[in-house]
C-alpha cells in the first residue's frame, strides 16, 4: 500500500521525478508488483468494516417499513410485500393520540433551545478567555478545563435531587437549564478565537472608537462563524442525544424526548402488554427520528468533521 | 470579583502606582470586560456543576429513613459504599468493559483510519462516511435496533449462522451480554474515534514518509513505527474521553434491560445502580453518595491516566 505514494495520495507529495523513480525501482525489485494485490486488499478490509457499521442502519431501514407480522416472519434484512411504511405512519399518529409526534417535536425544542443557549454562553466566554487578561483567568480556565472530566452522567441524580427543591421536575427546564453546561464547547471557542481573531483587528476596532461589545458584535461573531455552527451543531445534537437526563427528570409522558419515549415502548412491548406490543412503530418510530441527525451530519460534514478533531490536533 | 488574588498571567497589566494609575485604568477596566464575557458561562457553570456537587455531597453527609427522620452521619455512608458489593461489583464491571472496550474500538478506529490514510479513492471515502454514521444515531436509538438484530424472534442472527450450518448463540443469555454490549459501544463509537485519528493522520507532514521509505520502511512498518506514535497525543485523548464515557456506562445496558432483565441487573453498572437507588427505592441520600464517589473515581482515573501519559499526550 507504500508504493508508488505520489500517484496513490490525493496530496500529491513534494518529490522530485528522479526520487520517485529510484523509489519505484526500489520497491519494485522489493516487492515484485504485490503492490495492487495490497491496495486490494485494503479496500476489502475496509469495505467489511463499512459493511459491519451500515447493516444495522440498513435493517432499521427495511423494517421501518415492514408491518409487525413481516417482522416477525420475514428475512430481517430484506424488504416483504407489501410495504407497510405508510400505514406505520398513520399507526404513529393515532397510537396513544399521536404522542410520538409531541415527543419529536419535544426533542427538536429542547435540542435547538439548549443547543442554542449553550453556544453563546461558549462563544461569549471562548473569548473572553481568547482576548482579554483579567486577574484570575488562568485559574478560572484551568477550573473548566478540569471540569471536563468531570463524568456528567454523576451529575444527574444531584441535578435532579436540586431541581425538584425548586420545583422543576417535568417541566421543559429541567432538561434545558443543565444542558447549557458545556465547558468543551468554552475550550473549542478559545482555542479557536485565539487563532481566528488578530488582536490588531481588535486594536483597530478600540482606536476608531467601538465599544467592545460592538467590537464583539460586529467583528469578533463573523469571524467565529464556523466555529461557532460546529459548537451549534455539536450541542445540539448532545441534548438531541441524551437519554438519562430526560429519563431522570422528566415523568410525565407529553414531556419526553422521542429517545425516552420510544425505550418506554420498547420495554412495555418487551413486558408483552397486549395493547402495547407496538414493534412496527418502534422501528419506524426510530427510523423517522433518526433521519434528521443522519442528514444533517451527511450536510453539515465539513463542520462537525472540523469540530470533533479541533481539540485534538495541536 | 475583580480583585481576586489568583495568579495573574506574566503579560498582564501589573498594578499601577501612583501618577501612572490614571493612564494605566482605561487599559486594566477594559481587560475586566472580560468578566462580563465569561459572567453567563460562570452562572451555568456554578448552577449546574459547582452547586449540585456540592449539594450531593452535603446529602451523602445524611441519612434519611421514616422511622429516624434526616440525621447527620458523616462519612457513614462512604463506609456502607466502599464496601457495598453491588457499588464495587459495577465498579469492577466497568473497568473490566474498559479494558476490554476502549483497546477494542481504538483498534477497529486506528486500522480504519490508517487505511483511509493511505487509499484516497471514491470507495475510501465513502467507506469512511458509513463508519462514522452509527455516530449519528442518538445512544438509545443504537441500543433499541441492537436489542431487535440481537433478538431471536427478530434479528438476522438465525439467518446469517444457517448459511454456516451452525446455531445462533443467545447473545442476551448472561455469558454473552458483556460481548453483545462490547459490540454495540464499538458499533456506535469507533467512527468518531476513526474521524478523531484521521484528522491526526492528516496533520503530519509527509516528507516524513519519504524519509521513512528511503530508509526502506515497508507500508506496515510506516504504519506502525512512525504514524503510530506520531499521533500518540490523539490517541490519549481518545482513550481518555473513552475511560471516562466507559465508567458512567449506563444507557445501553438500561436499555438492553428490557430485552435481558435476567442477564442485567439493576445494579449492572454504577449509574445504573445510583438511579435504582434514586427512583426505585427512593433512597436519595444513598444514592447521592454512590453518584459523588462514581464521579470522584471517574476524575481521579482519568486525571491519573493523563499524569501517567503526560510524556506523549502534550499537556504539561
Amino acid at each position: 500500500m507504500a508504493v508508488l505514494p505520489a500517484a496513490t495520495d490525493a496530496n500529491t507529495r513534494a518529490m522530485t521525478v528522479a526520487d520517485t523513480r529510484a523509489l519505484r525501482r526500489q520497491e519494485r525489485a522489493r516487492r515484485s508488483g504485490t503492490a495492487g494485490g495490497r491496495r486490494i486488499g485494503s479496500h476489502v478490509l475496509l469495505i467489511i468494516m463499512a459493511i459491519y457499521f451500515v447493516v444495522p442502519i440498513w435493517w432499521l431501514f427495511v423494517a421501518a417499513t415492514k408491518s409487525t407480522g413481516s417482522l416477525f416472519s420475514s428475512p430481517a434484512l430484506w424488504f416483504d410485500d407489501p410495504l407497510a411504511f405508510f400505514a406505520n405512519v398513520v399507526g404513529l399518529f393515532e397510537h396513544q393520540g399521536g404522542i410520538y409526534w409531541r415527543w419529536l417535536g419535544n426533542s427538536f425544542l429542547y435540542a435547538f433551545s439548549a443547543g442554542l443557549g449553550a453556544t453563546i454562553v461558549a462563544v461569549l466566554a471562548g473569548y473572553g478567555f481568547a482576548k482579554y487578561r483579567f486577574r484570575g483567568r488562568t485559574a478560572v480556565f484551568g477550573m473548566i478545563l478540569g471540569s471536563v472530566m468531570v463524568p456528567l452522567t454523576a451529575l444527574v441524580i444531584p441535578t435532579f435531587m436540586l431541581l425538584s427543591q425548586y420545583g422543576l421536575i417535568n417541566t421543559p427546564w429541567a432538561v434545558i437549564l443543565p444542558s447549557l453546561l458545556n465547558p468543551f464547547g468554552v475550550y473549542l471557542m478559545r482555542v479557536y478565537t485565539q487563532d481566528a481573531v488578530p488582536d490588531e483587528l481588535l486594536e483597530a476596532a478600540r482606536i476608531d472608537g467601538a465599544g467592545e461589545w460592538r467590537t464583539f458584535r460586529t467583528i469578533v461573531v463573523p469571524l467565529l462563524r464556523p466555529a461557532i455552527v460546529t459548537v451549534l451543531l455539536l450541542s445540539v445534537v448532545g441534548t438531541w442525544n441524551n437519554f438519562f437526563l430526560p429519563l431522570a427528570v422528566l415523568t410525565n409522558p407529553d414531556l419526553l424526548p422521542v429517545t425516552v419515549g420510544l425505550n418506554r415502548w420498547l420495554a412495555l412491548s418487551n413486558a408483552g402488554a397486549g395493547g402495547e406490543q407496538v414493534w412496527n412503530l418502534i422501528t419506524s418510530g426510530a427510523f423517522i427520528s433518526v433521519v434528521p441527525l443522519l442528514l444533517s451530519f451527511l450536510f453539515l460534514q465539513r463542520y462537525w468533521q472540523g469540530g470533533l478533531t479541533l481539540g485534538s490536533v495541536k | 470579583m475583580t480583585t481576586q488574588a489568583v495568579d495573574a498571567p506574566a503579560s498582564a497589566p501589573q498594578r499601577p502606582a501612583g501618577g501612572q494609575r490614571r493612564r494605566r485604568s482605561g487599559i486594566e477596566r477594559r481587560q475586566n470586560v472580560g468578566w462580563l464575557f465569561i459572567a453567563p458561562f460562570l452562572v451555568v457553570f456554578a448552577a449546574f456543576l459547582v452547586f449540585p456537587l456540592v449539594y450531593a455531597f452535603g446529602m451523602s453527609l445524611f441519612s434519611s429513613t421514616l422511622a429516624t427522620g434526616t440525621k447527620f452521619v458523616g462519612i457513614d455512608n462512604y463506609l456502607k459504599a466502599f464496601t457495598d458489593p453491588l457499588f464495587l461489583g459495577g465498579m469492577g464491571r466497568v473497568l473490566l468493559y474498559a479494558i476490554v472496550m476502549i483497546p477494542a474500538q481504538l483498534i477497529v478506529a486506528g486500522v480504519a483510519a490508517l487505511l483511509l490514510d493511505t487509499l484516497a479513492t471514491w470507495l475510501s471515502k465513502a467507506s469512511r462516511l458509513l463508519i462514522f454514521a452509527p455516530y449519528a444515531i442518538p445512544v438509545v436509538i443504537g441500543a433499541l435496533m441492537w436489542s431487535f438484530l440481537y433478538s431471536p424472534r427478530f434479528g438476522p442472527a438465525s439467518t446469517i449462522f444457517d448459511l454456516f450450518g451452525l446455531d445462533a448463540p443467545n447473545f442476551l443469555s448472561s455469558d454473552n451480554i458483556f460481548f453483545s454490549l462490547v459490540n454495540i459501544v464499538t458499533w456506535q463509537w469507533s467512527g468518531y474515534y476513526m474521524i478523531v485519528i484521521y484528522a491526526a493522520l492528516r496533520a503530519i507532514d509527509p516528507a516524513i514518509y519519504e524519509a521513512a521509505r528511503i530508509d526502506g520502511a515497508s507500508g506496515f512498518q510506516i504504519a506502525t513505527r512512525v504514524k503510530v506514535p506520531m499521533i500518540s497525543s490523539s490517541m490519549i485523548m481518545v482513550i481518555t474521553f473513552a475511560l471516562i464515557g466507559t465508567l458512567q456506562f449506563f444507557t445501553e445496558p438500561t436499555v438492553l434491560r428490557s430485552v435481558a432483565s435476567g442477564a442485567l441487573p439493576a445494579d449492572y453498572t454504577p449509574n445504573m445502580y445510583a438511579f435504582a437507588l434514586a427512583f426505585s427505592y427512593s433512597q436519595f441520600n444513598y444514592a447521592a453518595t454512590i453518584a459523588f464517589s462514581l464521579g470522584i473515581l471517574v476524575f481521579l482515573g482519568s486525571f491519573g491516566f493523563l499524569f501517567l501519559t503526560r510524556k506523549q499526550n502534550g499537556l504539561k
